[in-house]
């Protein structure tokens, strides 16, 4: 049993979209709120930060009433202890990195439990305290406004798209090193993002967002490998499993995967036996066949069964939903195939996967 | 060189103590009124900006013209002095402060203005995230980075100060030590034939104000560079 985080039920206007919040999060780990661009994310963030004041409804969190709008109440955003880290770091421009972590830090109380140093060590900002914003790299000033809210000593963390303004190589070191933190996080945060990559590896639960409503909300596996996404979503459709590293071929440079359901062979990118990593596994990365393939370049089969069927975004395709061990896998093949396996629910099939191990 | 007497000294001295002691007042003044045209949604925020920018387009005289009719003992400012047992501030340096207040108020608030409008929303919401209220907000982000607007406000409203006539004529009249400034001292030397000496006191202001031009540049604080 979870203990509740942030209770929101939410009404606004944003344009002409009517957006409806309506979530529950638990008191710890990562929630990804995902959906196309323009589906009103990071307008949710603001409302649940405090600062856009024109939503309708009750907003709480833990005990204490955050909004309550038939009430009156609305508690403003520097009295919520919210952790607020935006596309564009608004670092403060006429203090130096180190004024700029320590404004809210100070302003906290100076706690001991935030761990000011290994924070500034983890996040690799030793070397920049004396510097001025102006002076940092994109993917240095983002870390700083990382850290920068972590010592604010938030209850709740807010990102909104933080890795979207960056290079390809700043956004990957940084994914590494959010990822790390990750294991020791013990609030609870919301990560706004339209990249199921970033989704898949830092999220614990993800809530989707289509055109202002909210159409899944639960665990990475139960939510992504549904067979309703809207279209928008169905490119991102596809299971996130988890898996320990049991052995490495050193001269193939791959790494063997246990999850529940079978194993995976992944290129290697350095991970270590007996390593928890996770995988998304596509659903276009993923095709059936009745027999299990002898003479074929695929690594990795499966045997599934298979639950469900749907529709797909292209009238050629469908969505097939698999089960293997507790993993769901989701399938995207061409209603001729379908036609020509004979595929039903309840039918035993082979998946080959193409998996691609995330991170390192 | 021809010489200047005492008297003209004497309003070059009072031209500065009343462009400072206006300047330091609307400093006061100046920035709460500037936050608040830069940051509110109200509907009168327009209208307020209007009357701030008045004395821009106004000739001094009308504007003097009517500051001694409001500050006479039929106005309303007038009865509000006389109601608090105060001196009259027709033809009195308070007046003249006043009626400088006034004159010099849009350049001081439009600068102003113009660098609170140009921090933009994201660091201010930064710092509410931070757990900064309003007014520590105010002081520790929106102040700093509105720096350079704040040296501006100074100079301009220092000089644009140093420069009136009209106004301070209507209000002050042209009382030697007390509200005599320089640009009278400069219209009374020249109506009295003695260009030399209006040579001089008008030297003085020009030097005066291209000096003040001149520390404004360098005070402002460039562009720290990009990344």
């Amino acid at each position: 049993m979870h203990e509740i985080g942030l209770e929101a039920g939410l009404r606004f206007t944003r344009g002409h979209l009517p957006i409806a919040f309506e979530a529950r999060l638990p008191a710890r780990g990562i929630t990804a709120l995902f959906g196309a661009s323009g589906a009103g994310k990071s307008s949710c963030l603001r409302v649940i930060a405090g600062l856009d004041r024109d939503a309708q409804g009750t907003l709480r969190f833990g005990t204490e009433v955050w909004q309550d709008s038939p009430h009156g109440v609305f508690v403003p955003t520097h009295r919520r202890r919210v952790g607020l880290v935006q596309q564009e770091p608004a670092l403060f421009d006429h203090l130096s990195v180190l004024g700029n972590l320590d404004y809210g830090f100070r302003r906290a109380g100076r706690p001991v439990h935030l761990q000011r140093e290994a924070l500034i060590d983890a996040f690799g900002l030793g070397g920049l305290l004396q510097r001025r914003p102006a002076t940092l790299s994109g993917g240095e000033r983002q870390r700083v406004a990382i850290v920068r809210a972590l010592l604010s000593d938030p209850a709740l963390l807010l990102f909104d798209e933080p890795l979207s303004a960056l290079d390809d190589r700043a956004r990957s070191e940084l994914l590494g090193v959010l990822e790390r933190w990750h294991a020791t996080l013990e609030l609870p945060a919301i990560w706004v993002s339209h990249a199921i990559d970033e989704v898949a590896r830092l999220a614990d639960r993800v809530i989707l967002l289509d055109a202002g409503k909210i159409i899944a909300q639960g665990s990475l596996q139960d939510t992504l490998t549904r067979l309703d996404l809207p279209p928008a979503l169905q490119e991102a459709a596809g299971a996130v499993i988890e898996g320990v590293v049991a052995s490495i071929d050193a001269q193939a440079h791959l790494a063997e995967l246990h999850c529940d359901g079978g194993t995976l062979w992944l290129p290697n990118d350095g991970a270590r036996i007996g390593a928890r990593l996770r995988t998304r596994i596509a659903a276009r990365d993923v095709s059936l066949h009745l027999a299990p393939a002898t003479h074929s370049s695929a690594l990795n089969q499966w045997r599934c069964t298979i639950l469900a069927i749907g529709e797909a975004s292209h009238p050629a395709h469908c969505m097939v939903q698999l089960r293997a061990g507790e993993n769901r896998l989701l399938a995207r093949i061409t209603r001729r195939s379908r036609q020509t396996l004979g595929l039903q629910p309840g039918m035993t099939i082979w998946a080959q996967v193409k998996a691609v191990a995330l991170g390192g | 060189m021809p010489r200047l007497d005492s008297q003209d000294w004497q309003a070059f001295a009072l031209t500065l103590q009343l462009a400072g002691v206006s300047t330091v007042l609307l400093l006061g003044f100046g920035p709460p009124l500037a936050w608040w045209l830069a940051t509110t949604a109200s509907r009168w925020r327009k209208l307020v900006g209007a009357l701030v920018a008045m004395p821009l387009v106004l000739p001094p005289t009308v504007l003097g013209f009517y500051l001694l009719s409001w500050m006479g003992p039929q106005g309303f400012i007038g009865k509000l002095t006389a109601a608090l047992d105060m001196a009259a501030l027709p033809f009195s340096f308070r007046g003249l402060v006043l009626a400088s207040m006034l004159y010099s108020l849009p350049f001081v608030v439009q600068p102003l203005q113009n660098a609170f409008e140009a921090i933009g929303k994201r660091p201010l919401e930064a710092a509410a995230s931070l757990r900064a209220g309003p007014l520590d907000r105010f002081f520790s982000i929106a102040v700093p980075l509105a720096w350079p607007g704040f040296v501006s406000a100074a100079i301009l409203g220092f000089a644009h100060t140093v420069g009136e006539f009209g106004v301070a004529l209507m209000v002050g009249g042209n009382i030697p030590g007390q509200t005599r400034v320089a640009s009278m001292a400069i219209y009374d030397r020249v109506e009295a034939g003695q260009m030399s000496q209006a040579h001089v006191l008008s030297l003085l202001l020009v030097v005066f104000s291209f000096a003040a031009l001149l520390a404004m540049s360098y005070l402002r604080p460039r562009n720290r560079g990009d990344a």
